[in-house]
């Protein structure tokens, strides 16, 4: 029973990683670069809701739809302003510009907001279900759920539109679909778009299920979801998806039955020896550089 | 929230300002030294992720030494005049020194300080070098009272873990106890591993016995193991962050065992804001508590919340009495000597906001715990 529960715990935050992990694998499909700042749109996602609620009154729907739009907008400024001048840099300036805006998103919040964490009250109205001793909170059910429509939505969109061929188009060979009449840049600000939005809804299920935010609480998350890209196979979503929830069981299990304080290494061992046996990641494809 | 420290702080500042021109009236000018005046140093963080606890002691410490300085000590004037001289050590040992030899350059006669412990445990050996005369309200490590100079007025970590074994197993007649704790934190692990020695001898059983780190903000894996040990009731030493994390993800997990908490607690139903009734029942040790209504309580908390527009916390409380038990040795020992004060220090009393209390032998008060209880997301005192 209770190993039960600790796989329910698992997988509810394995959600949260898939999630977040879904922002860094489409930008990285696409621009091919590790979006550090990804874990701090989350940040910006929570507390945009967060203010809309106990500043503004506003509706819970619509207090979630400012959130998205304020994230998708961010995630498109910022790729103008700090990505787009060094799309044809190293990748090593990219990555490093990357960190920066990380930093100035953490920094802007902690001037903003104060460091101490706020109190976010859950918006989640669903009711726990009891199996037995297990409770699972309605938080986890609307976290799984969430991310298991997001998951299937993105993929239908990707498969299924136009904008989304461009999109695999765009990550296939960049020179190739812009030969090919497609508009590059506005395909590579869509996708900062989706995956800011998506970081969005990660931030406000983080903070329904903590009960808080803080100017830091996207970048261990971040982190992690990242861990959980790489796991999945970066650049692909279903990967991010099973990075993620198995991240997820792997850290709740490595708390319950082997150490708390060992948990974190844990999970980075696994990715290291990833890395080791299968560095394309469970789902990714080797992809022979073509010179 | 920034602006009201800034504001806090400016209030502050010019409240400073008025005491040391009241201070130094007349006198050479230049901080301490002179025959008039007792120079207390103090230090704590004022900046920094920790400033709540230095902002605290220095405005604990400041009303103290006006109220003495106005009204003297049992309505007797003191022949000196106390000055308070407060640094920023940001919490920092290495910081904390440097403040200390600031002070010490400006002729600091007793130091109240340092606020946290890891600061503590710098400044007391430079103190005992110099065999001043050393008053932490708030270092509650074991190991800093072990030179002979230096007293504190809070709680020992391990002394807040045996006390709160007995009120488990006495007081609430508790059998099964879980215990979940910091164990990056000295704080944490001190309370636990006095606590966990406590219970057995009590014959408590400990249920189930989880860490956690600081900085965590998952815990629902360790409140699942919990919850399927069956306790009777959880024991959490830590801070009031952490402390807010864990009852909101242990409601969520459906648990409603009751909580107890050490004073890092202190904060808890602030942090919590409009959820502040999840932690309904739980009960923390503190030295400290605002809405008493002793007299010399309601008046402190009165002219700290006319000065500064909060309430005082145990920082404070702390701090205050710190001063208190300063001024009472310099009166015991009727001159500013360090020999003589140290000294005298051993058999001060002070009937103080964080109760009464006298010094051991080791330097840490001898005092009785009081307990807070929530409810209704109200700190409410806890009668056995």
């Amino acid at each position: 029973m209770k190993f039960l529960a600790q796989i329910i715990n698992g997988l509810s935050l394995g959600s949260i990683y898939a999630l977040i992990a879904l922002g860094y694998t489409m930008v990285y499909g696409i621009a091919k670069m590790i979006n550090f700042a990804h874990g701090d749109i989350i940040m910006v996602g929570a507390y945009a809701v967060y203010l809309s609620l106990t500043v503004a009154h506003l509706p819970i729907p619509v207090a979630i739809l400012v959130g998205i739009a304020t994230c998708s907008i961010l995630g498109v400024v910022i790729e103008k302003i700090a990505y787009k001048p060094l799309r044809n840099a190293p990748s090593l300036a990219v990555l490093i510009t990357a960190i920066g805006v990380s930093y100035f998103l953490q920094s802007a919040g902690l001037i903003l907001f104060g460091s101490q964490a706020k109190a976010f009250k859950s918006i989640v109205t669903v009711k726990p279900i009891h199996i037995g001793d297990i409770t699972i909170s309605g938080e986890i059910i609307v976290t799984i759920t969430v991310t298991i429509l997001s998951m299937i939505l993105l993929t239908l969109f990707i498969h299924k539109t136009k904008a989304g061929s461009a999109m695999l188009a765009v990550s296939e060979d960049k020179g190739a679909a812009q030969l090919m009449g497609i508009n590059v840049n506005r395909t590579i600000s869509m996708v900062f778009a989706i995956g800011s939005g998506l970081a969005a809804i990660a931030g406000v299920l983080y903070a329904c299920t903590y009960g808080f935010i803080d100017p830091y609480m996207g970048s261990m998350a971040g982190i992690k979801a990242f861990v959980a890209a790489v796991l999945g196979g970066i650049g692909s979503v279903p990967g991010a998806m099973i990075g993620g929830v198995l991240l997820g069981v792997i850290e709740s299990l490595s708390k319950a039955y082997i150490s708390t304080q060992l948990a974190d290494a844990i999970v980075f061992g696994v990715l290291i020896l990833m890395l080791i046996i299968k560095p394309a990641g469970i789902l990714g494809v080797v992809r022979k550089e073509k010179v | 929230m920034r602006k009201m420290m800034k504001k806090t702080i400016a209030v502050m500042m010019a409240t400073m300002m008025a005491v040391s021109m009241v201070a130094c009236g007349g006198a050479s000018g230049s901080s301490g030294g002179d025959e008039n005046t007792l120079l207390i140093g103090s230090m704590g963080p004022t900046s920094g992720p920790n400033a709540s606890y230095g902002t605290s002691v220095k405005n604990g410490a400041t009303i103290a030494v006006n109220e003495i300085n106005e009204k003297g000590l049992d309505g007797e004037k003191l022949d000196v005049t106390l000055k308070l001289q407060f640094e920023d050590d940001q919490a920092d040992a290495q910081i904390a020194s440097n403040a200390y030899s600031k002070l010490i350059s400006d002729n600091m006669d007793v130091l109240l300080g340092a606020t946290t412990s890891g600061a503590c445990q710098a400044v007391n050996k430079l103190a005992q070098k110099d065999n001043l005369l050393m008053v932490t309200p708030s270092g509650s490590a074991q190991d800093i009272t072990e030179p002979e100079n230096v007293f504190r007025i809070c709680f020992t970590d391990p002394l807040q873990g045996i006390k709160i074994a007995d009120l488990i197993a006495d007081t609430l007649q508790y059998k099964d106890v879980a215990v979940l704790y910091d164990v990056s934190s000295d704080y944490g692990k001190g309370i636990y591993e006095a606590f966990i020695e406590e219970a057995k001898a009590k014959g408590l059983n400990v249920v189930a016995d989880q860490s956690f780190s600081g900085g965590d903000k998952d815990f629902n894996t360790q409140l699942t193991t919990i919850k399927s040990s069956g306790a009777d009731v959880i024991f959490v030493p830590g801070y009031y962050q952490e402390a807010s994390f864990i009852l909101t993800q242990a409601r969520q997990l459906g648990i409603d065992t009751p909580f107890v908490g050490s004073d890092g607690w202190d904060g808890v139903t602030t942090q919590l804001g409009e959820n502040a009734d999840i932690a309904n029942g739980a009960i923390f040790l503190s030295p400290f508590f605002s809405a008493d209504t002793t007299e010399n309580v309601k008046n402190f908390v009165d002219s700290y919340k006319k000065e500064y527009g909060s309430t005082p916390d145990q920082f404070a409380a702390d701090a205050y009495d710190g001063v208190y038990a300063i001024a009472k040795a310099y009166k015991l020992a009727g001159s500013k000597d360090s020999d003589k004060l140290i000294e005298a220090m051993k058999s001060v009393e002070v009937d103080g906001v964080t109760g009464k209390f006298s010094f051991d032998a080791d330097g840490n008060p001898n005092k009785d715990a009081k307990y807070i209880q929530i409810e209704e997301g109200q700190y409410t005192l806890f009668n056995r």
